[in-house]
């Protein structure tokens, strides 16, 4: 209002400063103020990792050594060991790794290439979705019905495996799908001008430039199932095992048993071994994580 | 871009691997468990006197489930056996006293740790299920009741004032509900999940079988009911002697009617009715067919007191450890 009625050109101040300062002030204001609340948003998070890793690092490094990792778990905090633990941890990765990865990247082909736009696989995608929020204990109950009793594979590797695959398989094969859908359509069509078969399309064009994708969401996913308790504890992994197992059909226990093991002792000492067994479980998922952000960094294609 | 092959390639080589190794592992498996059956036939027929070889001769594997409260005397049971150089493998979970016993109904493990005795559903499941059993005894708890330590009224309570607390009456208890000259402030209860025989045996002998009160927090994890305790000053809470042990610093132990849980009022069965002994209970059939499953109790049953008192529980007086043994001899074959 106040603006047309200045005269235009009187002084050249075609913008009243007074009144926008009156109306930006509490715009700016406002944006301030929720600037703030977000960083502070963001700090807590930050915050509680940061406390987590100074109560972890404090309580348990004095435990680290090389016999902790040499050692099986002991009724002496000195001695007890994280062997058994960190082999099973590595053995279930091993059958975790490629069946879940397997299972996982065929279905997303399947999906994104080979499936045609109807009802039913519209159905299939979105019960992916939903699979991967269902509760990690819905599919420790999964395991021990199938895997451990219908299939008679016992508390195994193969069986945890198995389970744990399935844990991990809907969140593997969603970072499949978008992995695949990013390749652009043009240079699919351009392989199938040049004469190649819908195969050879999948081999030689898609699959190497979603690879790098899929492999940063597979490890991802792997870390997940490397940290999960629940599954273990409902297929009856036991805890106190004094020897490493020698092959797929043997019982084993994990990481994260040991350590909700120790947690629970009345010992504070054991509570510290309990610490030191988590820092070894975080350098686990930290090296994973760097190795799925290296692999996306180094060898994932734009177009 | 040939990497990925390599990638793919690797996985399904390993994959292959893996269940190959499987199909081969469960063939060498039994064909090891038969080994077992006949070195354990041979060295029944060979002369008692030559029992330190036959042990050496003795592999197989022996798994049990159960209570977390005599996981550690079997952590420290199991660590021993195997430092003694034996062959066999021993693995335990720490499901829970009635966890365990599940496993133990579906047959899937050789023995189950229990801190309360076997309860008339479990030994009817047991029946139906064709699983005979032993119950053998490996130490004594001193179930402790606690209190705060700035808590100074209620340090000493009888069976009937313990009842009087944790009952659920439906109204919200204050300390000087159950003595009037006690603060008028509200009991906060923290007691052992559902799933713990020590929920079962204090359920059982304290409030005989009537309902506990239904805002008492409930956890599985011990270190939560000390935490717990304590945090607050008009808290109450139980669990098991070692819980007590490497916190008594810092919490009150109740003495009940009059006596306090130590080592020897446990052992003597003075500290009534809260001293309860823990359970083991072995499928006959490990005992009888498995060299593996009788060695590894010869083994327990005969180092049970020295590993109780190493992880803060009581040993069994003498006679009593002697009569466990006792009943595993009779499956000696």
């Amino acid at each position: 209002m106040r603006i047309t009625e200045q005269q235009p050109g009187a002084n050249k101040r075609f913008i009243d400063p007074a009144s926008v300062s009156k109306r930006m002030d509490g715009r700016k204001i406002t944006n301030t103020v929720f600037k703030t609340l977000f960083f502070m948003a963001t700090l807590v998070a930050l915050l509680v990792l940061g406390i987590l890793f100074y109560r972890i690092l404090s309580q348990g490094l004095g435990f680290l050594s090389l016999d902790f990792f040499q050692n099986f778990a002991s009724r002496f905090p000195e001695k007890a060991g994280i062997k058994a633990a960190l082999v099973g941890s590595l053995w279930l990765m091993a059958v975790v790794a490629p069946v879940s990865m397997f299972l996982g990247i065929g279905t997303a082909i399947y999906l994104e290439e080979y499936a045609k736009k109807n009802r039913v696989n519209d159905f299939i995608r979105m019960n992916i979705s939903n699979l991967a929020g269902v509760p990690s204990v819905v599919f420790g109950l999964l395991g021990l019905t199938i895997f451990v009793r219908a299939l008679a594979l016992g508390n195994s590797i193969l069986a945890a495996g198995f389970t744990m695959s399935l844990l991990i398989l809907p969140v593997i094969i969603v970072a499949a799908q978008e992995a695949i859908r990013a390749v652009p359509q043009h240079v699919r069509e351009a392989s199938y001008g040049m004469g190649a078969t819908k195969w050879q399309t999948i081999v030689r064009v898609v699959l190497p430039s979603a690879i790098p994708g899929i492999l940063t969401g597979s490890i991802l996913a792997l870390s997940r199932a490397i940290g999960e308790t629940a599954p273990l504890i409902v297929i009856g992994v036991p805890v106190i095992i004094q020897f490493l197992p020698s092959g797929v059909m043997d019982t084993f226990t994990a990481l994260p048993m040991q350590i909700y093991d120790w947690a629970k002792r009345p010992q504070a000492d054991f509570q510290q071994v309990a610490s030191a067994g988590i820092i070894v479980l975080m350098a686990f998922l930290l090296l994973m994580n760097s190795i799925a952000v290296l692999i996306r960094n180094k060898f994932q294609k734009r177009y | 871009m040939k990497s990925w092959k390599h990638y793919l390639g690797l996985t399904v080589v390993s994959s292959a691997l893996l269940l190959g190794a499987c199909g081969s592992d469960a063939e060498e498996d039994a064909a090891t468990d038969e080994a077992t059956e006949e070195q354990a036939a041979e060295s029944g027929t060979a002369s008692e006197s030559a029992d330190q070889s036959s042990e050496e001769a003795v592999e197989g594997q022996v798994s049990g489930d159960g209570s977390s409260t005599v996981a550690p005397v079997m952590e420290a049971l199991v660590e021993e056996y195997a430092a003694s150089g034996t062959d066999v493998q021993v693995t335990v979970g720490v499901s829970g006293t009635g966890g365990g016993m599940e496993k133990f109904i579906a047959g899937e493990t050789d023995f189950s740790n229990a801190s309360r005795e076997i309860k008339d559903e479990e030994k009817q499941k047991l029946e139906e299920a064709g699983v005979d059993y032993t119950e053998f005894l490996l130490a004594y708890d001193g179930l402790t009741v606690v209190v705060n330590s700035e808590n100074d009224w209620a340090t000493e309570l009888t069976v009937e004032d313990l009842k009087k607390i944790w009952v659920e009456d439906g109204t919200t208890k204050k300390w000087s509900d159950i003595n009037p000259e006690w603060p008028e402030e509200e009991i906060v209860f923290y007691s052992p999940g559902t799933d713990s025989g020590t929920y079962d045996y204090f359920n059982e002998v304290i409030l005989e079988e009537e309902d506990m009160v239904q805002d008492a927090t409930l956890s599985e994890d011990d270190n939560v009911l000390v935490q717990g305790v304590q945090g607050d000053k008009n808290a109450i809470g139980f669990f098991g002697y070692s819980y007590y042990v490497a916190n008594q610093d810092t919490i009150t132990a109740v003495a009940i009617d009059g006596v306090e849980p130590t080592n020897e009022t446990i052992e003597s069965g003075e500290y009534s009715p809260l001293s309860r002994p823990l359970y083991t209970y072995v499928s006959n059939e490990s005992l009888q067919n498995d060299a593996a499953t009788y060695d590894f109790f010869e083994f327990a049953l005969e180092n049970a007191g020295d590993m109780a008192e190493a992880v803060g529980y009581v040993s069994l007086p003498q006679e009593v450890s002697d009569e466990q043994i006792t009943k595993l001899e009779e499956f000696k074959n």
